[in-house]
């Protein structure tokens, strides 16, 4: 077992596990977002369930955290390695002929989520890290005085919704993650050695998970920015 | 057919090498595209001048010998042949073919399309084989059961001649695929267990020394693959190293 990550099989076998748990957090994620479609005051209770539960706070938090930034760095890590193993390129060379553009480029794709996760960090995680523990307002009180201001999230959502720019940014950011998903779902079986009877089937639902969830994304985007 | 060729050529392993322009004219459509060259290369005998030199030897597809990336594909365009079968009339009359070595570092140039794949033959070496008592105690294959589904998959793996095409065409120089047939064959069959935790450790350990890089999984290798190798070895060998590394 020692070692596992010096090899180039052990680092794809890290690389997909790390990849299921974004993949698996997603639709938690998706999920949640949809209750801000459905319903705001459902959405609210459960942001404010997730924001303080200790166990989502203080041990899913880091996990998902530890597990982003595993993932990017083992991305750059293998695209050096993999750059490294062809010094002289074809001066010809036809891709397309073999494989998809989407698995060609995983770390361009990559990459985009990457520039996208920093912006939506800076503008829900860092002010929600903020408030509760250096402001140290747990609350999730519009105004933490009065206990009848409602909680605060869905109206914080509404207002990050409204500048064009980051809508059509976060729609931008969802187009490269089904890129990255429409090679990566299938990729992360094959990592692992699941390769079976099974395959067939998981790779159409790998492209539907890869092109609804996003497209969803997209749509609670939209839907919120349209409807202020 | 009239084609104009763009060959890499390089003195040796240490010159910088170019793309160099040759024409050829009257080439059958039937002639091989090794026969093409070989037309080529007397032309460039008679002229006085360096003859291409390119690695081929059995000419029937089965050595593995012969290699080539052609127009921007290992064994040129069409799908489950060597560039020995490659027959002319794939290409049309008037067409530019560019013909390139395989590049990957841990192939490196030797003379102009001639690349060296004794890497190839270290991995094998790390654990590609069985151990037999052959000192007049040896018990006949045929003497040992073996499912029917087991051992036609075993066979379709080691129907790989280790041409290389699989880490020519990967984006990565992965060498995963052949590395992975190698190990399939062995790890289906009963004769092959005694030895499969080191055989798979030790054969993915060298395939990483010789500088080959990772598997994306992006499958350029199965379809240029002129044995149809397919990507179920490379899952197989994922699981024939996750299971080793957990016992070694
Ligand atoms: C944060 C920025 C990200 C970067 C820089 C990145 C980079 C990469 C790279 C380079 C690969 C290909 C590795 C290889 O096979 O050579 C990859 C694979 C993958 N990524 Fe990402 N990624 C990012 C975010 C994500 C996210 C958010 C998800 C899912 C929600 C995801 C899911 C996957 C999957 C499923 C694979 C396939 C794993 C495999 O082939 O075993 N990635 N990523
Ligand atoms: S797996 Fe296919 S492409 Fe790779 S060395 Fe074997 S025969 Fe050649
Ligand atoms: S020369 Fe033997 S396979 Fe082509």
């Amino acid at each position: 077992m020692s070692g596992i990550l010096n090899s180039s099989i052990g680092r794809k076998f890290a690389m997909a596990l790390s990849a299921f748990f974004l993949m698996i957090f997603l639709v938690q994620h998706f999920a949640i977002n949809l209750l801000s479609v459905c319903n705001s005051e459902t959405f609210n209770e459960v942001s404010h369930f997730m924001g303080t539960n200790w166990l989502i706070q203080y041990v899913m938090q880091p996990i998902l955290l530890i597990g982003v930034l595993f993932h990017f760095i083992m991305g750059f890590v293998l695209e050096i390695k993999n750059k490294g193993a062809r010094k002289i390129s074809y001066v010809k060379n036809n891709g397309n002929a073999n494989s998809t553009w989407m698995s060609r480029n995983m770390i361009y794709s990559g990459l985009f989520i990457l520039i996208f996760l920093v912006i939506h960090f800076l503008d829900f995680w860092f002010p929600e890290i903020n408030i509760k523990y250096i402001q140290g307002d747990t609350s999730g009180l519009i105004d933490p005085n009065n206990a009848e201001s409602g909680l605060r999230y869905y109206e914080e959502l509404q207002h990050k919704f409204v500048p064009v720019w980051r809508v059509a940014l976060y729609c931008i950011g969802f187009v490269f993650l089904s890129l990255h998903l429409l090679h990566g779902f299938s990729s992360a079986f094959q990592s692992v050695g699941a390769n079976n009877k099974y395959t067939k089937g998981l790779r159409g639902f790998g492209k539907a998970y890869a092109i609804l969830i996003p497209l969803g994304f997209i749509i609670i985007a939209l839907f919120h920015h349209f409807n202020q | 057919m009239n084609l104009t060729l763009k060959i890499w050529r390089q003195k040796n392993a240490n010159d910088k090498g170019k793309l160099v322009d040759y024409p050829v004219s009257d080439i059958s459509p039937d002639m091989s595209f090794l026969e093409m060259l070989d037309v080529l290369n007397e032309d460039l005998i008679n002229k006085g001048e360096e003859p291409i030199a390119f690695d081929h030897d059995c000419r029937e597809g089965i050595c593995g010998m012969c290699s080539l990336y052609i127009n921007g594909e290992a064994h040129g365009p069409d799908r489950g042949v060597t560039t020995c079968q490659l027959h002319m009339r794939m290409f049309k009359d008037g067409d530019t073919i560019f013909i390139e070595p395989f590049r990957a570092a841990a192939f490196p140039v030797i003379k102009d399309l001639i690349v060296d794949r004794t890497s190839f033959d270290r991995i094998q070496h790390a654990g590609g084989f069985i151990s037999v008592n052959t000192s007049g105690n040896t018990i006949d294959a045929n003497a040992i059961p073996v499912n029917k589904h087991d051992a036609d998959t075993a066979f379709d793996a080691a129907t790989c001649i280790g041409c290389g095409a699989c880490v020519a065409s990967c984006k990565n120089s992965s060498a995963m695929l052949f590395v992975s047939a190698k190990v399939s064959q062995f790890a289906l069959l009963p004769q092959g267990q005694v030895e499969a935790t080191d055989r798979v450790l030790n054969m993915v350990k060298q395939m990483d020394e010789e500088g080959f890089g990772n598997c994306t999984n992006t499958g350029a290798c199965e379809v240029e693959c002129p044995k149809g190798i397919s990507l179920e070895s490379i899952a197989r060998m994922n699981r024939e190293y996750l299971k080793a590394s957990l016992k070694g």
